[in-house]
């Protein structure tokens, strides 16, 4: 089995302006719901509060890992967390990795995350519980605003 | 949309996921798939480890609470339980479902 989720999206935006809203600390923000205190710098931590509804308790702390332009953005991140102080560098991590590919269309944004073993259970069981609170009404509204 | 909170207690995944992240451990899963208890000797067959090492990473497995251990006279037969399975799989689907949302959350801010 493996720990490690893919997922990707047909994006109907150039390749430059998808970079643009993963790279950028204030747009990755606006649509991943989190208030980010400062800019992706490959090696250095970001911190910030996750502002989608019901998960404001929750702390946004990551280490970007990889910035290869237009193509790969990565980051190793410790979700679920509650603690502000937390040290990414040190603290079990997972990965996630955005990759960009051109279509005649626009963008294919390819995502993975891996490393799930190494979380502490604690934390998992949290973003566990987190996670299987709000999904399903989440999952009907996304339905309902792509079919509109 | 009502949201009961689960009855049972969060599982202990991380071991699951450890335990299942060994491709002998996985093949000994595998062959236990099917429900029907196996004993050491049935389980190494074609495997090229020793008894021993079979019962090493059964060890690892019963601590992972993948496979429940019984005695048959002189034997132990080993048997699967598909709950931590389970479990880690609907982990996996939830953060899937996740990064899902969160991608269209991405799409739409970068196509309006």
């Amino acid at each position: 089995m493996q720990d490690r989720i893919e997922q990707s999206i047909e994006i109907n935006a150039p390749v430059e302006r998808v970079w643009r809203a993963l790279t950028d600390h204030n747009e990755f923000g606006e649509w991943f719901r989190a208030n980010l205190d400062g800019p992706f710098k490959v090696g250095e931590v970001t911190r910030g509060q996750i502002t989608y509804p019901g998960y404001e308790h929750l702390e946004w702390v990551a280490i970007i890992k990889k910035m290869e332009h237009e193509r790969l953005f990565a980051f190793a991140w410790c979700p679920g967390s509650r603690d502000s102080d937390l040290d990414p560098s040190t603290e079990p991590q997972t990965l996630v990795e955005f990759k960009l590919e051109a279509t005649r269309d626009g963008t294919r944004l390819l995502i993975s995350e891996s490393g799930f073993s190494a979380l502490p259970s604690d934390r998992r069981a949290d973003a566990f519980r987190e996670n299987s609170k709000g999904w399903e009404e989440q999952a009907k509204n996304i339905a309902a605003y792509v079919e509109t | 949309m009502s949201r009961p909170e689960p009855e049972k207690s969060i599982p202990e995944l991380t071991s699951v996921f450890t335990a299942l992240g060994d491709a002998t451990r996985l093949e000994l899963v595998a062959r236990l798939g099917s429900g029907q208890p196996r004993s050491i000797v049935q389980l190494a067959e074609g495997l090229e480890i020793t008894h021993q090492g079979v019962t090493k990473h059964l060890r690892v497995l019963e601590k992972a609470g993948l496979v429940m251990s019984e005695r048959s006279g002189r034997e132990k037969h080993y048997r699967c339980v598909p709950e931590p399975i389970n479990d880690a799989r609907t982990y996996l689907d939830t953060v899937a479902e996740q990064w899902d949302a969160a991608l269209l959350r991405l799409k739409k801010f970068v196509e309006r």
